[in-house]
């Protein structure tokens, strides 16, 4: 079914079948392998990409129900090669160990404090909550995710 | 660092610092090539058809529907492979015995286990081959289920028929006159204990991509990872192949714990396929797949006696342990039974021991190794014995475990040999009373302490300190390859294999300080077995001490060959050559680059490169303590983890962020393994876990509160790093201490929390059954 978005900036036309997920669809007709599949049911959150600036989890969306959404992966994160703040502070604070659940993580932790840069540590906990890691132990992404929400408190920032 | 002259590099200090991951740029920006990323052209998609039933005698499969169905390629089952079909080799702890229960690649006669591969559909795409999955009949006459060890042990219904029993190994370990010990002792205490079932789960789930080309009879498998080199092996034996034949590849990859990497049967079956069709194979496991088909770990009971003074003095151990080991013995072996008896010792002055061990065949999926095997179990068995005995005796849990820790006097301290298929066992370096000391100041042990018992705002609350020691940097060997490229950029493969541990970081500190250049000159290449002649992997935390130790030699001959190489080409003595900041100077000042040797070398036709390796077959043994203080409501049954502390020597830590990474991660994996994780079978033998949904994890919100403190108190004296394993540290004693935590908080009903997991039902039920008894005693 012919499937118009907007993935991290550019418009792309698709034509998955009525059953693909938009996981898949991202992941294969577009090439974003950035997402990742934990669980295909939608408890683990690796595959959490951001829909008209809602977290929403692309193992449980169809790709056709994407038409005419504004869609950010991980790789609309940073610019390049150059590291988002969000990025840059996962970095700094070892929020990250074997990296499969770290796309989710990041669009959740950004479209969160894209609405909410002062969110405090429990309201990141809170919300990280949708989403597993196995490596860190959370302890380190949550530091990560409070030391980036300056950059989110600067108009247009985050980006 | 002889070789590196005292004229040498200029010393980085890039050892010991937290360097940021090279890795994480990729994983950061979505650029990570895992598994599923990888993709051959012309790949077809296989699944596997899976056994729902436990125990059974297969009569028949019957696969026309499938095959009619458009884009479905292949179903292959066990006649497809052969009259011969492979097993899978022991990797590890080949107790005697244990060869008889090897699992077949694919089930040919009877299925073991729910989850046990019959059939390989291949098709155009996963969702086809997952619709014509459903499509192909399967016959199978069920046997009753044996649906645990005390099942197994009556010897009814056998599952091996041939072997006349379910009993896979027993045999009994120890040293000193336990018996009389006993008799005699002042104070003597038994208690049973229980760890339950359950693993790893990685977040990325296993995957095979297989590509065998006919023209050269070469097989190329993808996201290979831990014993790339043990798996060619076998994998080569399997297919009738020269190893050299086949390339294993190691991409990206979520996560392992253990789980990841063993040999399973899909290793077999998608090359096998992929060279009988011709055509590249994927397969990539879901979750539920995940659950019931990898290693699950962990399920012991123990039965554990001890003997003491009046005082406290330990005089003996005496204990069973009984191994579920599922239905098939995989690559590990007998590693969990056999550490789990090893490990009741602990770091403690222990004059006499006796464990007799028992393992047994059961209809669950086959156990192998989880993070800390055996060690999670055994010292949450010990610890909460110790923590009776004082309670019995009147001493205060910390002055008893004083009383009878190592000291630094006393090291290196032989246990013996408590595992049969080892040599003896001696704890290297150490100052356990320090590790002990400083776990309790910096958790504010004294004035907390005050807490123990009393009952706040409606919770009860617990505190608990243990110790441990563990094992880690498992020898014979490791390999490394230095090349020198034509921009003066040093490649350096390694056999370790990285499952995100970040050892592209650490091993390029190692390298940058050993020559003196930047962090940036080197680029870690690992795991495949296209980079070194032969490699061991990583596991038990062996990567860092070994593979780090090989870079380490690596080092010290690119030195010298680049020196060589140098002096050539300044047409000096190579005495008179020096090998620093990058180039090599002669003693008349003139000079050259490392770039300038590397692009020589490289348009002569013959890059510089060098191997190294490691070899060495002592064990590190890093120790340390952990404590908790823990609030438990009496009405529900929940337990909030109000505190969490993890104490590791690690000898050396090459990047300390990472160390304490893993130390904070293997606590909340420990936590998870305390309170949720449980594969919880039903009396079928019916895996009833089929989701994240029900294999609940630890969560964001579940363990804000978890700290580590990594030491480097004393260096392992069996590698140049002075480095100890430290993996594994931060969940040997969580259970330990988290049941000692909770027994504290509780001391008031008399609740006795010995058997895992510590959910709320259980908890709740411990607390009632105690108010009940009490009522009975004071009628």
């Amino acid at each position: 079914m012919k499937t118009r978005m907007r993935v991290n900036g550019r418009e792309v036309e698709v034509h998955p079948e009525p059953r693909t997920s938009l996981a898949d669809c991202l992941r294969r007709d577009l090439g974003l392998t950035g997402t990742h599949l934990g669980c295909e049911h939608g408890v683990c959150g690796a595959c959490t990409v951001i829909v008209d600036g809602a977290a929403v989890r692309s193992c449980l969306m169809l790709a056709v129900q994407a038409d005419g959404n504004d869609i950010v992966t991980v790789e609309g994160l940073g610019d390049g090669d150059t590291l988002g703040p969000l990025q840059a502070s996962f970095r700094k604070h070892h929020a990250l160990q074997c990296g499969f659940c770290t796309p989710g993580i990041l669009t959740t932790a950004h479209a969160l404090l894209s609405e909410e840069p002062d969110a405090d540590s429990d309201r990141i906990r809170d919300v990280l909550s949708g989403n597993i890691c196995r490596c860190t132990g959370y302890i380190s992404i949550i530091e990560a995710v409070l030391d980036a929400r300056a950059a989110y408190r600067r108009p247009g920032a985050g980006k | 660092m002889s070789a590196l002259s005292k004229r040498g590099p200029t010393p980085n200090t890039l050892v010991g610092q937290p360097v940021e991951r090279t890795e994480d740029l990729r994983f950061l920006t979505g650029k990570g090539t895992f598994a599923d990323d990888y993709e051959p052209a012309g790949a077809l998609h296989a699944v596997i058809l899976r056994s729902s039933v436990a125990h059974g005698r297969i009569r028949r499969i019957d696969a026309k529907a499938a095959l009619r169905i458009p884009g479905v390629h292949a179903v292959i089952t066990s006649a497809d492979v052969g009259h011969i079909i492979p097993v899978i080799p022991l990797r590890l702890a080949p107790l005697e015995g244990l060869d008889k229960y090897l699992q077949p690649v694919i089930a040919h006669d009877k299925v073991r286990y729910a989850g046990e591969p019959v059939a390989v559909v291949v098709a155009d795409s996963r969702a086809l081959a997952e619709d014509a999955l459903e499509h192909i009949e399967l016959d199978i006459d069920v046997l009753d289920p044996v649906a645990d060890w005390h099942v197994a042990e009556a010897d009814r219904t056998i599952l091996f028929e041939r072997n006349g029993t379910n009993l896979a190994v027993r045999y009994t370990v120890g040293f000193g006159e336990v018996d009389d010990a006993f008799t005699s002792a002042e104070y003597v205490r038994r208690e049973s204990f229980r760890a339950h079932r359950h693993t790893a789960a990685p977040m990325e789930t296993r995957a095979v991509i297989a590509e065998w080309d006919a023209g050269s009879g070469r097989l190329i498998v993808n996201a290979a990872t831990k014993v790339t080199f043990f798996n060619r092996r076998t994998l080569a034996r399997m297919m009738d192949l020269p190893e050299s034949a086949i390339d294993l590849i190691e991409i990206d990859v979520g996560g392992g714990f253990g789980v990841r990497g063993e040999f399973y049967p899909e290793d077999f079956l998608i090359p096998f396929v992929a060279r009988k069709l011709g055509r590249p194979i994927k397969w990539i496991e879901d979750r539920r797949e995940h659950l019931l088909a990898a290693n699950h770990s962990r399920e012991i009971d123990c039965e554990l006696e001890i003997a003491c003074k009046r005082d406290g003095t330990i005089l003996a151990l005496r204990g069973k342990i009984f191994g579920d080991m599922g239905a098939y013995i995989r690559t590990n072996g007998g590693v969990v039974p056999a550490k789990a008896a090893q490990f009741l010792h602990g770091p403690y002055r222990i004059p006499a021991i006796k464990i007799d061990v028992a393992a047994f065949m059961t209809s669950k999926t086959p156990v192998g190794t989880y993070r800390a095997p055996g060690r999670f179990e055994a010292n949450f068995f010990r610890e909460r014995l110790l923590d009776i005995a004082a309670r019995d005796l009147q001493i205060d849990p910390v002055t008893f475990r004083l009383r009878n820790l190592i000291t630094e006097a006393e090291l290196p301290y032989s246990i013996g040999r408590l595992v049969p298929y080892e040599t003896e066992t001696a704890f290297d370096t150490g100052d356990y009373h320090a590790a002990f000391d400083r776990c309790l100041d910096e958790f504010d042990w004294k004035s907390k302490i005050s807490m123990q018992g009393r009952l706040v705002d409606g919770r009860y609350q617990g505190l608990a300190a243990t110790c441990f020691v563990e094992s880690g940097g498992a020898g014979p060997r490791e390999n490394v390859r230095f090349v020198l490229e034509s921009d003066g950029a040093v490649t350096i493969y390694v056999g370790s294999s990285a499952l995100g541990q970040g050892i592209e970081t650490a091993f390029a500190q190692i390298a940058a300080d050993a020559l003196g250049l930047p962090f940036a000159t080197f680029r870690i290449l690992h795991g495949s077995t296209t980079f070194v002649r032969e490699g061991f992997g990583t596991y038990h935390s062996r990567a860092l001490v070994m593979g780090g130790s090989a870079v380490l030699d690596g080092a010290k001959h690119f030195a010298a060959a680049v020196r060589v190489a140098g002096a050539a080409y300044l047409k000096c003595e190579f005495e008179d050559a020096i090998f620093a900041e990058g180039h090599v100077t002669a003693k008349n000042g003139s000079a050259i680059s490392l770039a300038r040797i590397g692009s020589l070398a490289a348009s002569a036709g013959k890059p510089l490169q060098v191997e190294g390796t490691f070899a060495n077959t002592k064990r590190t043994f890093s120790y340390g303590a952990h404590a908790a203080h823990v609030a438990v409501d009496a009405r529900t049954g929940y337990v909030q983890v109000l505190d969490y502390l993890a104490v590791e020597d690690v000898g050396r830590a090459v990047n300390p962020a990472i160390v304490h990474g893993q130390a904070i991660g293997a606590a909340v994996q420990g936590l998870g393994g305390v309170f949720f994780d449980h594969l919880i079978y039903d009396a079928d033998a019916q895996l009833l876990n089929a989701s994240f949904a029900d294999y609940l994890l630890p969560l964001a919100t579940d363990f804000p509160n978890v700290r580590g403190v990594t030491l480097e108190l004393r260096p392992s004296p069996s590698n140049p790093l002075g480095a100890k394993g430290a993996g594994e540290g931060g969940i040997v004693s969580v259970a330990a201490t988290i049941g000692n935590a909770v027994a504290a908080a509780l001391t008031s009903f008399g609740v006795e929390p010995n058997e895992l997991p510590l959910t709320p039902p259980r908890i709740w039920r411990l607390v009632e059954e105690a108010r009940r008894r009490k009522a009975v005693a004071a009628r």
